[in-house]
């Protein structure tokens, strides 16, 4: 069993955002970078399924050189090598041609990743990817089991879930609760020093989507606050005057 | 020409789907051109046509058995024939996690920009630049997006959808499908019945750990009902099972854009307040005056969720 697991580089879910350079770059002080939550799951269920059927696990990240403590915590969880595309991800179907030229390449049995990168938010990826290599791809999956050259997994819909059954090879975007999230232990994080992480550059795509500048959203009014044992006029305030009922 | 696709739900058009179609008709205008809809399944010509109240002079409707469950491949192959059969440059999808993913795979077939939560029209006065939401609603960035075909996701309310008097005309499409849609096989579904969905609810109401427990939710559900509201609840409540995970609104759940969302002792972390932070109006009801909802919140009440939902419950019948 052949695994790329995709992850990202980003930062905290609790992280302030800011940007600076007249709104065009992040302001990257204080904010700590982290392995996409949703990656993170990905992983946790690649290495739960090569505990159980052997195997090897490949992280790929698109991403610059501040990705790579991250790309060691993947290796140091249970990833065998990593893949880093150097490059500054702000694309989708920029990032999926990096992703989908690697697993070509590999010959992997299961791609998987987050089911969105919590920076952009677009759940694109592993879509653009699939039709690129020409194979299923389905997401987000919460369930995940290998049975000889067939994946069965669930994947939640609309209130609630549906059960599916695919050949492999196959793409998947991943969410809780597919897996717990692991935590490296001494032993993973000293053998993740010396695992291969081997930086390619990028190959070339026509000027699909560039970024211009960052806003924030306006800054929220003052909570009004209402005395509990007046709860009720809450109703007759959003009929009135928030309009919302 | 501008295309627009639309989700059925029960052969019924989805409110977030009309919101595309006067999205894509308003784009449509801007640039020239006329909007075009599609849906794919079954809904009968009367509710298809219905799209043209929004925008769209005509709509196609791809209907096959192998389309009755909502797969992915199988729709983006329909939507790529249809962008090529239309000659279709803009391409609009309301954001759901069936258009993400068939949205994707159209543009991997097309080679089209694609472009996901989208929450302004286009600026088209030079090139073509959108808005779009990052960081969970945090923050927004300006794109330009440069493919020749360019498909945009749209997040609920970027536009208001004002019906009005067009009639579309119901035209028959239906490319050749091909088999290697269909490889996966579905098993077995699992789908609350008649539950209103939380991502094209107009009003969610929603319980954290102040609601003590899974017994204690009927409060809760009985000032939903009264509302006509979706519910919802945080990540400890679905981690603890107190409530099924398709409810959990958060960073890592469902982000929701309600008009109206009302938080029953949920404290407010970061991370459940960017699933909210597209709500245009939040209610905080939490008995610890500190919670940090009430920094996020439009309407406060420091007071007891088992209290105060009874109490709300009863004005808005009272109110009818």
């Amino acid at each position: 069993m052949k695994i790329l697991v995709c992850i990202t580089n980003v930062p905290d879910t609790t992280a302030k955002i800011s940007f600076t350079d007249n709104n065009t770059k992040l302001n990257k002080a204080g904010v700590q970078y982290i392995i996409g939550p949703y990656d993170d799951y990905a992983l946790a269920r690649a290495v739960e399924l090569k505990e159980k059927l052997g195997g090897s696990i490949t992280v790929l990240n698109v991403g610059e050189a501040e990705s790579d403590p991250q790309i060691r915590k993947a290796l140091a969880i249970g990833a065998d090598d990593a893949v880093r595309v150097n490059a500054e991800p702000t694309d989708s179907y920029f990032t999926a041609t990096q992703i989908a030229a690697i697993a070509k390449e590999g010959g992997y049995d299961l791609i998987l990743m987050g089911r969105e990168s919590i920076d952009f938010n677009s759940g694109v990826v592993h879509g653009l990817v699939g039709e690129m290599l020409g194979i299923p791809s389905f997401s987000p999956v919460m369930k995940l089991d290998i049975e000889g050259t067939t994946a069965k997994f669930a994947r939640e819909i609309e209130g609630g879930k549906e059960f599916l059954e695919a050949p492999l090879p196959l793409v998947l975007g991943c969410q809780e609760p597919i897996a717990e999230w692991k935590i490296p232990n001494m032993r993973g994080i000293m053998t993740a020093r010396t695992k291969p992480l081997k930086v390619v550059e990028p190959i070339a795509v026509g000027d699909m989507a560039t970024l211009g500048q960052y806003t924030l959203p306006a800054p929220k009014g003052a909570c009004k606050m209402i005395p509990a044992d007046q709860a009720e006029t809450l109703i007759s305030l959003l009929k009135t005057e928030a309009k919302v009922l | 020409m501008v295309l627009i696709f639309v989700e059925l739900d029960n052969g019924s058009i989805k409110k977030t789907s009309l919101e595309a179609v006067a999205y894509g008709a308003a784009v449509a205008k801007a640039t020239g051109t006329t909007a075009t809809a599609l849906a794919i399944g079954t809904a009968d010509a009367a509710e298809l046509a219905k799209t043209g109240a929004y925008g769209a002079t005509k709509i196609l409707h791809a209907n096959a058995a192998e389309l009755a469950n909502e797969n992915a491949m199988a729709y983006a192959s329909v939507l790529a024939a249809a962008v090529k059969n239309e000659n279709a440059e803009v391409v609009i999808l309301p954001k759901s996690g069936l258009c993400d993913a068939m949205g994707a795979r159209a543009a991997a077939k097309l080679g089209a920009s694609i472009v996901s939560g989208v929450t302004e029209l286009p600026d088209v006065s030079n090139g073509f630049k959108v808005t779009r939401s990052i960081y969970t609603g945090k923050a927004f960035a300006t794109v330009d997006v440069k493919g020749a075909v360019k498909i945009l996701g749209i997040k609920k309310n970027a536009i208001e959808a004002v019906e009005g008097a067009g009639s579309a005309t119901v035209e028959a499409f239906m490319p050749a499908l091909n088999n290697g849609d269909f490889v996966a096989k579905v098993t077995g579904q699992e789908k609350a019945s008649g539950e209103l969905s939380l991502t094209e609810a107009d009003i969610i109401v929603s319980g954290g750990r102040g609601m003590k427990g899974p017994d204690n939710w009927q409060p809760l559900l009985d000032l939903a009902s009264a509302l006509g509201a979706a519910t919802g609840c945080s990540k400890p409540v679905s981690d603890l099972d107190w409530r099924p995970h398709h409810e959990h609104i958060g960073q890592t759940g469902i982000k929701v854009a309600p008009n109206l969302y009302i938080a029953c002792g949920i404290s407010g972390a970061i991370q459940h307040l960017a699933g909210v932070n597209s709500s245009k109006v939040i209610v905080a009801i939490n008995k610890d005056p500190e919670a940090p909802f009430f920094k996020a919140a439009d309407y406060g009440i420091v007071g007891d969720v088992f209290d105060i939902l009874p109490r709300l419950t009863k004005a808005v019948k009272d109110a009818k």
